[in-house]
């Protein structure tokens, strides 16, 4: 048990440092937007029970409505139609070992400030490994692009010929699964480009990932304090039966300044 | 057919209760000291009535049922009368035909009603169907505003002007100030009159009557009673009665009397000009005017001209409203349907002191009553003679 | 001719809002046929189903013939003033405060004899066009109008009691996003309204036409979604003591019956058309109802748009017409409870409108400016019921002529 108590030394004296990935649920918080025709995504809705009054004298508390992909949130296989047989795919039946893991963190917000439409393709991940070495069997992949700072009009970015933002191509995605990663997480509203549904297959990184059993992350935050390499990120969703994805917090662990 | 005439019933022992503006006490409290005072005066005790007939509209939630317990009075007659300003010669010929039929001996006939502040405005609120479905939501200016129109139609029809209406109330001011009994005791001049307040056009202040609590009673009993009991009495000449005269016509410029005149003056066997003086209802000096041409008393339209030719106080060749009339001694409710007639009373029984005018053998009282919506739906009247013991 | 109403000044802070009170309230039931015909702008009286006769004040009884068989048709509005007032005393609170109040008798052409207010253009011998308003109180009363239209004629203080006109008033319109919106705010404008605030849900999702109104004068955009009460609240806050009216046209609607659709549509088209209407009402309704006797721009009406069909639906819209059946059940409850301050509730009926969700369907539809041009129509006269379109008209008449023929109608069973 020495390696936990070293952590926890590690954590009370700073020299590990909890980063807080996670956007606050807030009910003006952007949702992914499908076409009206399909079933959307429910916007975060929080509906006061009592506060302290004549509905209960003594408690506050909240009655919630959301979606299983509302606000900073995981996907499960199952969430898409590719890993609809994955074994296990659901959210309670994951393995918890799997919530706990390195992460990597590539660095696009340049090109993303450059390009809304900014891609992620096997040379930007070849570029980067050459820099930072070959990314960890079972680690997390984070698709850094400071698009969490952006005004929430031009988050979702949302024009007539569909939302942009930026994203993995489908040979990035299948690239990162060659290498055996446990998960692949964005800034944006989903794993996939503001425009993915143009690519073949339409959403790569939703219908690889998911195909392959491996997890999204979206709408995550503060990437920008998570080193390339080296620290740990902790995302454990709700175990909702059946569940295709759960709003989390999501935590890294990174060296701290005393380390 | 000839109507019967009402030999052998007589109108006896006017009594009023002075009145008061505003009164803490009930309907029932005004009633009861009218009764007893018509009971005094003819020396009787409540155990010896057989007959009541009550006109009131502030007894909620009794009516006369729930007097005679209230009362303890042990009756066969009991009559309510609903009819505000017709209420007294309606109770009155009523009363004569029961006595006169042997059902009933003596039928005491009070009318009385509370005031209490803003009393008024929640009668108004609960006076009918057609009042509060159709009169109130527009304006709620009550009465007024009712015979507002009537005055303002009548003015345009026939040329009356303000001052025509005003002869009438100063006229009857005059006469209040001999009557002990009126609220009203400043002299009203005609200047004064014109210049009063605007209550709704054309009705001014001293147009409207003055909202107020007390009670009138009478007593009708046998000729022979009353002689027995040595009290001054009138005989029942004539009366007529009309409800809903002339639905047709679009605004109310003359009342059921124009319908039944002629049946009255011919069971009077008389004719206007042998009628000593003249008490009409007078909420607004306009319906007093439209009685003195639908009485017959000069042509329709000529009302104007009528006053204009006439002296209408006590000492004056045309008597009018000698006690000063609501206008000037106050609206008690529904006793207001009886001032007209027991001051007749009085008058013809030479009973009728500071405001006697010399000779009155013979009256003519009217009434009307209940604006239900756009109009006055009860109208009578009674020619009644004085017989002194 | 009216004097033209003045601009309101700034309020002085220092003095009280006039706390609203009401015309007298009691009726008989006959009488209600007034108010009913008055919130849908018609002049209907009773007729005698035997002898043909009009009657008013409204009877249990034939007064010509006894009998009880008394229905409500619209009426010839034709009528002669034969006597007027102008009444400068009443024990009753509302008048009082607005005194002289003018009243007259009229002469009607089909008959009766009606007390009935008159427009200051209007006076005794005059020719008269009758309208049944509904006042303070939602009841239907008898208003005498000028036959031809005078000058400024809306802005007599009486049919400013009578009607929730725009002019000088400050509207909040609820959804930014809905066809109907940009053409409303043209049409309250036209119609005098000094400012129109328009909610906007979900800022952070583009969409074409905003700039179209942003680009408007005395037009705002606010953060608004009405299935969200934190920022109803928010709003509320900043300009609930200014809204003198609002037209909720916030609706969520999409096609399809009940078997074969799932409950997540319904559950957005409860939470936006229902539940919506009633946190907007409970955002908003008390200030708006507190500030209903606060002069030009006093508080006037809450405006909800319904579905034709909330009165019966039509199946190929399942889960949208249970809705609108239960925003309308939740708008007359929300009526009953205005109706205590004198703020008015007015449903809009539409048939579809033509719109995204409409697409396929037949004409005819009604297009956004019509529904635009009846909602004002339906402050300028202070209607409660307005029905917009031919369909919504048709639907409503077969529904009060027998609603379970329409129901069968509509489900398939009519040929």
């Amino acid at each position: 048990m020495s390696v936990l108590t070293d952590m926890a030394t590690a954590l009370a004296s700073g020299a590990v440092r909890v980063v807080d990935l996670t956007h606050r649920l807030d009910p003006d918080f952007p949702v992914i937007v499908l076409p009206p025709e399909f079933g959307q995504c429910a916007r975060f809705r929080m509906e006061e029970v009592s506060a302290y009054d004549h509905r209960g004298p003594a408690w506050k508390w909240h009655n919630l409505t959301l979606n299983e992909h509302t606000g900073t949130h995981f996907d499960a296989p199952v969430h898409w139609i590719s890993g609809r047989d994955v074994p296990n795919g659901a959210v309670d039946e994951i393995a918890p070992e799997n919530f706990i893991g390195p992460v990597v963190v590539i660095d696009c917000s340049q090109g993303a400030a450059e390009n809304e439409d900014f891609e992620l393709t096997p040379a930007v991940i070849e570029a980067w490994e050459a820099e930072h070495g070959t990314i960890p069997e079972g680690a997390w992949v984070l698709m850094r692009t400071d698009w969490s700072k952006r005004e929430p009009i031009d988050y979702l970015n949302m024009r007539e010929d569909g939302p942009h933002s930026p994203g993995p191509t489908p040979e990035a995605i299948q690239a990162l699964l060659a290498r055996g990663i446990r998960g692949f997480g964005t800034e944006t509203v989903g794993t996939d480009a503001g425009q993915g549904a143009h690519y073949t297959p339409p959403y790569p990184a939703h219908y690889f990932l998911h195909g392959a059993g491996r997890f999204g992350l979206q709408c995550l935050a503060n990437l920008d304090q998570l080193p390339p390499t080296g620290a740990l990120l902790i995302a454990a969703p709700l175990k909702i039966k059946g569940g295709t994805g759960s709003p989390l917090r999501v935590l890294a662990l990174v060296p701290g300044d005393r380390s | 057919m000839n109507r019967r005439a009402y030999d052998g019933a007589v109108l006896t022992a006017p009594v009023t209760i002075p009145y008061q503006r505003y009164s803490q006490e009930t309907a029932h409290w005004w009633i009861a000291r009218g009764l007893r005072a018509v009971l005094d005066r003819a020396g009787m005790s409540p155990r010896e009535l057989d007959g009541f007939s009550v006109s009131s509209f502030s007894l909620f939630p009794d009516t006369p049922v729930g007097l005679t317990q209230h009362l303890g009075l042990t009756i066969r007659y009991l009559d309510t009368i609903p009819m505000g300003g017709a209420s007294g010669v309606a109770a009155a010929r009523r009363a004569a035909r029961a006595v006169q039929a042997g059902d009933v001996d003596v039928v005491a006939c009070v009318a009385g009603d509370a005031n209490r502040i803003d009393s008024f405005r929640r009668l108004l609120s609960s006076f009918s169907r057609f009042s509060m479905d159709a009169v109130y939501p527009y304006g709620y200016g009550g009465p007024n505003a009712n015979f507002a129109l009537l005055t303002d139609a009548y003015m345009a029809e026939y040329g009356a002007t303000r001052e025509d209406f005003g002869r009438i109330a100063v006229a009857q001011r005059d006469n209040a100030l001999r009557y002990p009994h009126a609220l009203m005791k400043k002299p009203l001049t005609m200047e004064q009159y014109l210049a009063a307040r605007p209550v709704a056009d054309p009705v001014a202040l001293f147009d409207c009557v003055m909202p107020c609590a007390g009670a009138e009673a009478f007593l009708v009993m046998r000729e022979d009673e009353a002689e027995r009991r040595g009290l001054a009495f009138a005989r029942l000449d004539g009366t007529i009665e009309r409800h809903n005269a002339f639905p047709d016509d679009p605004i109310q410029l003359r009342g059921g009397w124009a319908m039944d005149v002629d049946e009255l003056y011919a069971m009077a066997d008389c004719g206007p000009d042998d009628i000593d003086l003249l008490q009409t209802y007078d909420d607004y000096p306009v319906i007093s005017m439209m009685q003195m041409e639908d009485l017959g008393f000069c042509a329709k339209g000529e009302g104007p001209a009528f006053v204009r030719a006439h002296d209408l106080t006590v000492t004056g060749d045309f008597p009018h409203n000698t006690s000063g009339g609501q206008l000037s001694v106050g609206q008690a409710g529904a006793a207001g349907g009886y001032l007209g007639l027991v001051e007749a009373l009085r008058q013809v029984t030479g009973e009728a002191g500071p405001t006697q005018v010399e000779g009155a053998g013979r009256a003519l009282v009217s009434g009307f009553g209940m604006i239900n919506y756009d109009r006055g739906v009860c109208s009578a009247a009674a020619i009644i003679s004085g017989v002194t013991s | 001719m009216s004097t033209p109403l003045e601009a309101p000044k700034k309020k002085d802070p220092q003095k009280r809002s006039t706390v609203p009170t009401l015309p007298p309230l009691g009726r008989s039931r006959a009488a209600l046929g007034l108010t009913v015909a008055a919130a849908e702008g018609r002049f209907a009286l009773q007729h005698c189903a035997e002898c043909g006769t009009v009657q008013y004040p409204p009877r249990d009884a034939c007064g010509h013939c006894l009998s009880c068989d008394l229905v409500w048709r619209d009426t010839e509005t034709g009528g002669v003033v034969i006597a007027e007032t102008r009444i400068h005393a009443s024990p009753d609170p509302y008048f009082r405060e607005r005194l002289p109040w003018r009243m007259g008798t009229v002469k009607l052409d089909a008959g009766p004899i009606a007390l009935a207010h008159l427009h200051g253009d209007v006076a005794r011998g005059d020719r008269v066009r009758l309208a049944l308003h509904l006042d303070k109180a939602a009841q239907g009363v008898i208003v005498a109008l000028p036959v031809e239209r005078t000058d400024a004629m809306e802005d007599d203080p009486l049919m400013r009691s009578l009607t929730a006109h725009p002019r000088h008033r400050r509207v909040l319109i609820t959804d930014a996003r809905a066809p109907v919106t940009l053409p409303l705010i043209q049409a309250l404008q036209k119609a005098g309204a000094a400012h129109v605030f328009v909610g906007e849900a979900e800022s952070w999702r583009r969409w074409p036409g905003r700039d179209a109104i942003a680009a408007l004068e005395n037009v705002s955009i606010m953060p608004l979604d009405v299935t969200d009460a934190d920022s109803l609240q928010s709003l509320a806050g900043e300009i609930g003591g200014k809204t003198d009216i609002l037209v909720n046209t916030a609706r969520f609607v999409r096609p399809g019956g009940v078997l074969g659709s799932d409950t997540v549509f319904a559950r957005d088209e409860m939470e936006v058309n229902v539940l919506g209407l009633m946190r907007l009402a409970q955002a908003f309704g008390p200030s708006m109802a507190a500030r209903t006797a606060d002069g030009a721009n006093s508080a006037a009406a809450f405006v909800n748009i319904l579905s034709a069909h909330a009165l019966s639906p039509d199946p190929a819209f399942g889960a949208f017409a249970a809705s609108q059946a239960a925003a309308r059940s939740l708008s007359q409850t929300l009526r009953a409870e205005f109706h205590q301050s004198g703020l008015r509730m007015m449903n809009v009926y539409v048939g579809p409108i033509d719109d995204e969700w409409h697409q396929p369907l037949p004409p005819p539809k009604v297009a956004p400016q019509a529904l635009a041009r009846s909602i004002v129509e339906g402050l300028v006269e202070g209607r409660e019921e307005v029905f917009c379109g031919d369909v919504a008209r048709d639907l409503a008449e077969r529904w009060r002529h027998d609603p379970g023929i329409l129901e069968r109608e509509l489900t398939g069973g009519g040929a």
